[in-house]
């Protein structure tokens, strides 16, 4: 007889993704893909269940983006070996793009990040954009939340330049953007305000020389204060992946801009405006713009939403079931 | 009778003969020479297990289930001198497929001549030493391109001045249609490989004008004829007019007999099939003609593949058999007596033109990516050969490439060759490893500790300084270092690299449209009644370098909607594992090509039970033996391709079958 597999019980699986256990965070992940109501069920009582403070006001939410071939796989490897040499455990989330014909997915992120050896404190998840939420899938920010409830540091790789890098700047607590030496795009997009201003800004690859230098000056010339950044000195840095150069002030920058967040209380307003936004984001695929309405429209919701800090799916659920609600009646 | 009226051009010198072998031992393989020799082989040609090739002792735990399996495996001198006992080097020709750690296994077999009693100078051979189409295709890379490509430089330098009649690199074009390249590729890429190189040498200044004509001279090429032979032919005329002008233009050779194109050639195996391998026999024939059919385009050493290529590694009786192809052709045919019969041909010179006008617009485009080397770390060669492969891959799918007793004419009789107990192959024996090992950690023992150190920090010293490595490898050599140490000092020096997989090609599915859009439903639909697309993952264990399946099945499978995590070869089974579990997979396919398929599965299934993760199925594809599979269904393996697997739409059915299975869904009936 044909068996279907049981679904992991949220409960225990919450209490060992707290432990630290590698094994249940992947289970945990596969859950939160899982789209089967039961699933979902299970998966928004994982969420609820996790510890809070482990969730928003602790761990580092880096998200690294940048155009294709800047070196982004290469730098957060040699991300990953300060990080681990300071004896911090690494969750890492990486995007790629999906066939628009197929659906299917080539996810070969990981190859650049592997060293020789397995490393158990290490965790690479790659996963397809699967054509939606711009250059994210919508699972990223769940899976995000579960990262840091047992991981120290949990880095969001995607591909982006000009309009959609700004997506994980909408999820993360810290967005560094890695720049491509002699290609003037991201300089343009920058002055022209068409991409926001990154928390760090870095030009991989000075090992190449004169090209990476002159990229760095212009970089800096150009840049533009971030507006929700308040008094952050946005750094522009030079590294080189390949070389290993520049990769522990690149990893000091990163954490100063979260001590910076930590220390102008921002650090958890952030993450629930992102979290309210996410959801919003998710109303308006599924309801439009006609839905959003129906539930106060966007200002009033997201006041709603980052005062009422319960898990994403709770959240969303409510808010769906209302609006279901509103229209049978 | 002989032909009287030849022109009165004198008979050509028949190329050289060898056969490329290795197994087991040095002790084994010099058995195996010898006898080689006395059935008329004029030259050695050696073939090293993995672990030699990627500078691992027998003893470290990447070697284990590899030691002896596809090749010799040198660890010191000692073994060294056994492969070559009573084979006096002043007269031999050996040839080496050696690569990254070509500069080592040279100083080991400088090191036996001397022990021999003979100098260098007399020494005569080949190393291979073209790192290049190793990140391409062969797989036994480790340091990454900018050391590795010194150290190439660093052999050339040293023979050209040391060893004269030594051929330092043997620039490949074999390897890459192995990938899949065409004629146009292959000419375009090899010939990029070649200047990058002697590009590298004149920009380190070190040589004056007559030296370098010397290493323009001493550059000689290992080639690939494929089984469209007149093409293969013209391919071979195109590479002799573009290295005489390329010679000639870019590096100023003035002396002609310098700016010949001296080749050698194993010919195409990758056409060669498991299904009636009785006809690889003929293809192997008529492959050897495009090489040696056109006298100024002819290859000055042959080494053909046995019929049971696909199968796995040849008897002693089956490289007999592919010897004697060559005697025949050089000894009893005519074909050494004329001039060159294809000259004047307005056909054949039409086809070349137009292979060398395709390889120079080609060759052009690599140097906009910055040079051969460049291309190669951006991905675009090897993107441009998984395509190549995948088109192959398409036109014998849908038949617009025949390939008999594959896709066409399948019916058959039952094959007497592959009837006996051995089922046709020769097996390693199994106690080959332990016995390696035993004789190393022995030889380790016996060794002057004090000397070895020395000679290793002499290495390291050469490395960091910029020195030519090659007078302090030898010294190592003759102190008794093995080849693990000699590579562990210059990896902690240059670091390792992993290559571009290059299956990051723009889709377009393999096999007929309407198939496709049928297995694209059906994975879709599994992956929504399980609540999330279908994710696999392929993984290549061990030091096996064979990517092509590998790569195909990834394309393919992207192709028809999974999600495919693939992270390129020479990966541990723990790293497979733990990937499989991060990544949340609902199967792994593993690819084994080298025969360590048994100790490899077995360690990855052990993992995943430990992890708690045996509801994962996990299917095998590569070169295993029938008697294997038997062995690995046992262990609960779910399925098991090797070549004769050709329709990969039925596997891509399969797949998702057998993921609907484990996860307790019914299957899909006569799927694809
Ligand atoms: C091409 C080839 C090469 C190329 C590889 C290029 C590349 N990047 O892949 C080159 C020239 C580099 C090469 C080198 C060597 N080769 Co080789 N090579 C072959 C050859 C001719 C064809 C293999 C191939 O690519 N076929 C085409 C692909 C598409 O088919 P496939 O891999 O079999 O995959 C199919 C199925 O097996 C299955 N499959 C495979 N993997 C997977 C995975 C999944 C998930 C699934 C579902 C299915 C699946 O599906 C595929 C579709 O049909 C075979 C002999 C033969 N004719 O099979 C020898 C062979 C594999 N090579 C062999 C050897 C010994 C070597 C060397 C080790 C020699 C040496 N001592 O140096 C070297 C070193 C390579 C290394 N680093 O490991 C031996 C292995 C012997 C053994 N197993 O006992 C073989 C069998 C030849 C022989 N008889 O001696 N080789
Ligand atoms: N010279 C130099 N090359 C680098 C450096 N870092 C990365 N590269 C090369 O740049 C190319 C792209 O590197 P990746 O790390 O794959 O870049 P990526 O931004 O993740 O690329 P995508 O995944 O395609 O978006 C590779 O060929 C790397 O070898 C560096 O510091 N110096």
């Amino acid at each position: 007889m044909l068996a279907q597999r049981a679904l992991p019980d949220p409960d225990t699986l919450a209490e060992s993704v707290s432990g630290r256990d590698r094994s249940a965070v992947a289970r945990a992940l596969n859950l939160l893909d899982d789209r089967r109501p039961e699933a979902r069920q299970r998966a928004a009582r994982l969420l609820a269940t996790l510890p809070r403070e482990r969730l928003y006001t602790q761990g580092h939410l880096i998200g690294l983006t940048g155009p294709p071939g800047a070196g982004k796989s290469s730098l957060t490897a040699a991300l990953i070996t300060v990080w681990r040499r300071r004896n911090l455990k690494v969750g890492i989330l990486a995007v790629d793009p999906s066939s628009p014909i197929s659906g299917g997915a080539l996810l070969g992120d990981r190859l650049r990040m592997l060293s020789g050896q397995a490393d158990s404190q290490v965790f690479i998840r790659s996963l397809a954009c699967r054509g939606e939420y711009g250059g994210l899938s919508a699972e990223v920010w769940p899976m995000s939340l579960v990262m840091l409830a047992a991981f120290d540091i949990v880095l969001v790789e995607t591909v982006g330049v000009g309009q959609k890098e700004i997506d994980v700047s909408k999820l993360t607590d810290t967005t560094c953007f890695v720049a491509q030496p002699a290609s003037g795009d991201s300089i343009q997009f920058l002055k022209a305000g068409i991409m926001e201003v990154p928390h760090v800004l870095v030009v991989n690859k000075e090992d190449v020389g004169t090209a990476a230098r002159k990229t760095l000056a212009e970089l800096r010339a150009s840049l533009r204060s971030n507006p929700d950044a308040g008094d952050w000195q946005v750094p522009v840095l030079s590294a080189s992946a390949a070389r290993g150069s520049g990769i522990e002030a690149l990893a000091d920058s990163l954490s100063d801009h979260r001590d910076w967040l930590q220390q102008n209380r921002l650090l958890k307003p952030r993450r629930h405006r992102f979290q309210a936004e996410w959801i919003i984001k998710r109303l308006h695929e599924e309801f439009g713009w006609f839905g959003i309405r129906a539930l106060g429209g966007e200002q009033d919701l997201l006041a709603q939403l980052t005062t009422e800090q319960e898990s994403p799916f709770a959240q969303y659920d409510a808010l769906r079931e209302r609006l279901l609600m509103n229209w049978k009646t | 009778m002989m032909s009287t009226d030849n022109n009165k051009v004198k008979r050509d010198k028949p190329w050289l003969m060898r056969t490329y072998s290795g197994h087991s031992s040095a002790q084994a393989s010099n058995q195996l020479y010898r006898t080689n020799l006395a059935k008329g082989q004029t030259g050695l040609s050696v073939a090293f297990d993995l672990p030699t090739q990627t500078g691992y002792d027998a003893d470290h735990p990447l070697s284990h289930g590899e030691v002896g399996k596809v090749g010799v495996p040198i660890g010191h001198i000692g073994d060294m001198e056994a492969l070559f006992d009573q084979i006096p080097l002043d007269r031999m020709n050996t040839s080496m497929t050696i690569n990254a750690t070509a500069a080592w296994l040279l100083s080991l077999y400088i090191a036996v001549a001397e022990r021999q009693g003979f100098s260098q100078s007399a020494l005569q051979g080949t190393t291979q030493n073209d790192i290049i189409k190793e990140y391409l295709s062969r797989g036994t890379y480790i340091f990454p391109p900018e050391p590795s490509v010194r150290l190439t430089t660093d052999i050339i330098s040293y023979t050209v001045e040391n060893i004269p009649k030594w051929n330092p690199t043997n620039i490949c074009s074999y390897h890459l249609q192995e990938a899949g390249a065409t004629p146009m590729q292959e000419l375009a890429y090899a010939l990029s490989t070649a200047t990058a190189v002697l590009d590298a040498i004149r920009e380190r200044g070190r040589l004056d004008a007559a030296a370098f004509a010397n290493v323009v001279g001493r550059t000689s090429f290992f080639v690939n004829a494929g089984i469209r032979f007149v093409e293969e032919c013209c391919k071979m005329r195109a590479f002799v007019a573009l290295w005489e002008r390329i010679a000639k233009e870019r590096y100023g050779v003035d002396d002609p007999k310098l700016r010949r194109f001296r080749y050698g050639v194993q010919v195409n195996s990758l056409g060669l099939t498991e299904s009636q391998p009785e006809n690889n026999i003929q293809r192997i024939v008529l492959e050897m003609l495009a090489v040696t059919l056109s006298r100024n385009a002819r290859a000055r050493a042959i080494q053909l593949p046995a019929w049971n290529e696909a199968l796995g590694l040849p008897r002693p009786w089956d490289q007999q058999w592919a010897l004697r192809m060559q005697q025949v052709l050089a000894m009893e045919t005519d074909l050494l007596e004329y001039g060159d019969i294809l000259d004047g041909s307005p056909i054949i010179e039409a086809k070349v033109r137009a292979l060398m006008e395709g390889a120079e617009v080609e060759m052009q485009r690599v140097a906009e990516e910055g040079g051969m080397v460049q291309a190669v770390e951006t991905g675009y060669v090897k993107r441009q050969l998984v395509a190549s492969h995948t088109a192959r891959m398409r036109a014998i799918e849908n038949g617009e490439l025949k390939i008999i007793g594959v896709n066409c004419y399948t019916e058959t009789a039952e094959s007497p060759l592959t009837a006996g107990s051995d089922s046709g192959i020769m097996k390693v024996d199994a106690a080959a490893e332990r016995m390696q090992i035993e004789r190393l950690q022995a030889f380790r023992a016996a060794r002057d500790a004090g000397e070895v150190g020395i000679a290793l920090q002499a290495l390291e010293d050469a490395a960091r300084q910029g020195d030519n490595i090659m007078p302090a490898s030898i010294r190592c050599a003759h102190a008794g270092v093995t080849t693990g140490e000699w590579s562990g000092v210059l990896r902690n020096i240059f670091g390792e690299y992993r290559a571009p997989t290059g299956i990051d090609i723009s889709g377009a599915a393999v096999g007929r449209a309407d198939r496709v859009a049928e297995l694209r439903e059906q994975t879709r639909r599994t992956g929504e009644e399980l609540g999330r697309p279908l994710k696999i993952l392929v993984g290549k264990p061990g030091l096996d370098g064979h990517s092509n399946g590998a790569e195909q099945i990834a394309v393919k499978a992207r192709d028809v909607g999974f999600e495919v995590v693939y992270e390129g070869i020479r990966l541990t089974p723990e790293q497979i594992v733990k990937a499989a579990e991060e990544e949340g997979v609902h199967l792994i396919g593993l690819s084994v090509l080298s025969g360590s398929h048994l100790e490899l599965v077995e360690d990855a299934i052990a993992r995943l039970s430990s992890l708690g993760l045996t509801d994962i199925p996990v299917i095998v594809g590569g070169i295993v033996p029938p008697e294997d599979e038997q062995n690995l269904k046992a262990r609960g393996i779910a399925a098991v391709y090797t070549p004769k697997d050709s329709d990969m739409n039925q596997i891509m059915a399969d797949l998702v079958n057998i993921i609907r299975e484990s996860n307790g869904l019914k299957r899909f009936e006569n799927a694809a």
